[in-house]
């Protein structure tokens, strides 16, 4: 019964989307201001009906109601409560859902909070968040529907989730990459509700920052997220992959990162305009490729979904219909926005105009490595891949350009900059990158060149010239104690997430550089000794979980003949779904990871074992993470808030 | 000072120019990084219409279905070898390693490494995917012509693996 309430609410909500998109339009063509007030209610409305199927669904989970296709065919009764709940989300139907409750999510909070909005614009915004809606809660209903039975029919025990998924990663990490992705509706649906009534001034850009920030802020934590359950759960202890559906989260990221940074140039300075717009409308749509890449089908790999030809043609023309549309729109209006600001080569505008150049390029080179295999396939040309070094390589050399910019300019003006009055402060900032970049490497037992200083230069850079930058400005207010709370809680933002890109950029260098990794056959009572550790296997047994068996190794770490820890790494055998899993034990400390999973059983009772030892590893998520916060502290500035009742300071995880 | 004309001519030189330098490394660096995808029998009888064979020493892809029998194990190392087959010819691949979760005889893989001789491989990385019934898509293109089979079909088709009890 529940079940079909939900399918009931979901349709409610399909309706709901469907005035949303049409009533508040047309009352803003017609300027009926009654029909303007309705997008509010419409709006909340079908964020309850949305929420009401979720938890259906959710319910059918819990209560393994194994009629439900979904439900038997991703859960089972032996599957422990939480991941019950998860496993509502763990399929493509239910991400789906989830997916269109996000979407939901935020149109009703941009709904609760632009009271500040003129109601045309707030109208507007709004009917476009609905028709972007309209097409995900149809595409679930029609195409992709979590509720279906399969009447009269049923087994009596459900196929299980998904081994890789019932992990703690995947309770995060999929809702807040959704959070991410649809984030970038928002951004999207201002940009085409400014498009309409071409009005684009620093208002405008005040109104979405919050919101790209925001978006952005969720798609960072996802994507740090996804990269330590990857680290975790697959067992080869590699962080990132350049899968082709990592690669369709990388590029909204890309596109946003660029966003955030223009959208400061246009509420600044009242320049980039078109520039602001066209990202706004880029990231959205590289969000919408990628759920495309996701669901379709067209790219294999570990992420994607069991999926039909229906279902990647919906979202094809659903996507070409979105990126077209606005397209047309921006290509109409856009011509008529004039930026006034004037600019001077060596100025902040220019550096945050390379900063897009740059990320853009990035994003170029994602979109062309992940889609080059599906032309050259589809042309005949023979089946191929694009190996990770073709990333590498060209990401190393894009970094570098990157940093150094990122390193000079918070220090530059708007407008324009003389040169000199920079010179003393840069060489001292080089300086002392160059003296702690060399001590860094100094302190390692080996010294190899290139990769791992060049990623200790950039960090140091990076990071002490942002710490420099904020010092200056604090000290600008006059005294240190007055500066530290005069100074916009967006700036301390900005610190912020400049130095978690510093603490990302050595963490990927140092783990590329000095990662050991060795795979060695063990018995009981070996010890194999690993850059500097010896890995003594103590003994291999049986498992005996839930839903699972297999074996377990214990191993003790020694460092120098001293006992240093335990590691327990497992490998488990998942019943229902007969699939084999690795549980890799990792010992965490700052500057490096300890990381052992347990392989296969070789003759004569020995096992293969992957024993890894990767500095500053966790420095890559702990620079995520940094970025998040800044994100996060940037939201909170008050000028967000200024005038306005109630713009968002944390959008609550819907 | 310079004009805005100067200026927005420097600009437009500025993005072309980075633009072309992103674009012919990119290529550059692609051309290195491009492995073909063969199959056993492409990989002996020559691959497309102009039947074009791997060199020795050429990185590449190999997919195919692991002959029952053919894994053989060094006793004291993870050095290990075993053949491939699509529809004919057999290939042998080496490796030094471990295998993934997922690898049994009689199910298909894909190895990435060189051609070491017109029939050896030295495998650097070993992949199949976390799922029992899973075929390598351009495997199961190779041995039964067939493209984008929805897995949830494949799933209905082979259900004797999972608990027979309840289910139709």
């Amino acid at each position: 019964m529940i079940v079909e309430a939900g399918q009931l609410a979901l349709t409610f909500a399909f309706a709901l989307s469907v005035l949303l998109a049409i009533v508040p339009l047309y009352g803003s063509f017609v300027a009926n201001q009654r029909l303007l007030l309705l997008a509010k209610p419409l709006a909340l409305g079908q964020f309850v009906f949305c929420l009401l199927a979720m938890l259906a669904l959710i319910y059918a989970f819990r209560s393994s109601d194994f009629t439900v296709i979904n439900v038997a065919q991703n859960s089972s009764s032996t599957l422990p409560w939480y991941y019950q709940i998860t496993a509502s989300f763990g399929s493509h139907e239910g991400s789906m859902l989830l997916w269109v409750l996000m979407l939901a999510g935020w149109t009703a909070l941009v709904a609760q909070y632009s009271k500040a909005l003129p109601l045309l614009l707030q109208g507007r915004i709004l009917a476009i968040l609905g028709i972007i809606l309209a097409g995900f809660i149809a595409f679930s209903l029609f195409m992709s529907n979590p509720f279906e039975r399969s009447l009269p029919f049923y087994p009596v025990e459900g196929r299980d989730l998904n081994p890789l998924l019932q992990d703690f990663g995947m309770i995060l990490h999929p809702p807040t990459l959704y959070m991410g992705y649809v984030g970038f509706a928002v951004a999207f649906a201002f940009a085409i509700a400014a498009l309409m009534s071409g009005r684009f001034d620093s208002i405008w850009a005040r109104w979405v920052r919050p919101w790209a920030l925001a978006a952005w802020l969720f798609l960072t934590l996802g994507i740090m997220l996804g990269s330590w359950w990857a680290y975790n759960e697959l067992g080869w202890g590699g962080w990132w992959f350049w899968d082709p559906v990592e690669n369709a989260s990388f590029m909204p990221w890309l596109a946003g990162t660029a966003l955030i940074h223009s959208l400061a140039v246009t509420e600044k300075r009242g320049t980039f305009k078109s520039w602001t717009v066209l990202l706004a409308l880029a990231a959205f749509a590289l969000s919408l490729v990628g759920a495309f890449l996701v669901r379709s089908g067209v790219l294999v790999s570990v992420h994607s979904f069991a999926t039909d030809p229906g279902r990647g043609m919906y979202l094809l023309v659903f996507l070409l219909l979105v990126v077209g549309g606005s397209l047309l729109l921006y290509g109409r209006r856009m011509h008529s926005v004039r930026s006034q600001a004037r600019y001077q080569l060596f100025s902040r505008e220019m550096l945050l105009w390379g900063n897009n150049i740059f990320l853009l390029t990035a994003c170029l080179i994602v979109f062309l490595g992940t889609l080059f295999p599906l032309f050259h396939k589809e042309l005949g040309l023979g089946s191929i891949s694009i190996g990770e070094p073709f990333f590498n390589q060209m990401f190393y050399y894009l970094t570098i350009p990157f940093a150094l910019m990122l390193g000079l300019a918070p220090w530059v003006r708007w407008k324009q900059q003389q040169l000199a009055p920079l010179i003393k402060p840069f060489s001292l900032l080089a300086l002392a990158a160059l003296t702690l970049a060399l001590g860094v490497m100094a302190s390692m037992q080996t010294v190899q060149a290139n990769l791992a200083l060049m990623g200790l230069l950039l960090g140091a850079w990076v990071g002490i010239s942002a710490l420099a930058e904020v010092t200056l400005r604090i000290r600008q207010f006059g005294s240190v104690g007055k500066g530290i709370t005069k100074l916009n809680a967006s700036h301390y933002g900005m610190t912020l997430a400049h130095i978690g890109f510093a603490v990302l950029v050595v963490g990927v260098a140092m783990t590329k550089t000095y990662t050991v990794e060795r795979d060695v056959r063990m018995q009981a009572g070996d010890t194999a000794h690993v850059a500097g550790y010896d890995f003594t296997l103590v003994e291999v047994y049986e498992l005996n979980g839930a839903n699972f068996g297999g074996q377990a190794a214990e191993l003790d770490v020694r460092k120098d003949g001293r006992y240093l820890t335990h590691l327990h790494a497992e490998k488990r055998f998942y019943r229902i779904q007969r699939t084999i899993m690795t549980e890799s034990a990792v010992h965490a400390r700052l500057s490096r990871d300890l990381y052992v999973s347990l392989g296969e059983e070789l003759p004569g009772n020995a096992w293969a074992m992957r024993i890894q030892v990767k500095p500053f590893v966790r420095w890559i998520w702990l620079g995520g993470l940094l970025m998040s916060f800044g994100a996060l502290l940037a939201l909170a500035d008050k000028r967000y808030r200024r005038k306005t009742s109630g713009q968002p300071t944390e959008p609550a995880n819907a | 000072m310079q004009s805005r004309r100067q200026k927005r001519l420097f600009a437009v030189l500025l993005v072309i120019g980075l633009l072309t330098g992103a674009v012919a490394a990119m290529l550059y660096a692609l051309q290195q990084n491009i492995d073909l995808f063969y199959t056993p029998s492409q990989l002996v009888e020559g691959l497309g219409k102009d039947k074009i064979k791997p060199q020795p020493g050429q990185r590449l892809r190999i997919g195919g279905m692991v002959v029952p029998g053919s894994v053989q194990r060094d006793p004291d190392s993870l050095k290990v070898s075993f053949d491939l087959v699509d529809t004919g010819p057999v290939v042998t691949v080496t490796f030094e390693g471990i295998l993934p979760d997922l690898f049994r005889e009689g199910q298909g893989i894909v190895a990435q490494g060189t051609l070491v001789d017109q029939t050896t491989i030295a495998a650097t990385e070993v992949l199949a995917k976390h799922d029992e019934e899973y075929m390598p898509p351009e495997v199961a293109e190779a041995l039964k012509g067939i493209r984008h089979v929805p897995p949830s079909q494949l799933q209905q088709k082979n259900s004797d693996a999972k608990p027979a009890e309840g289910r139709y």
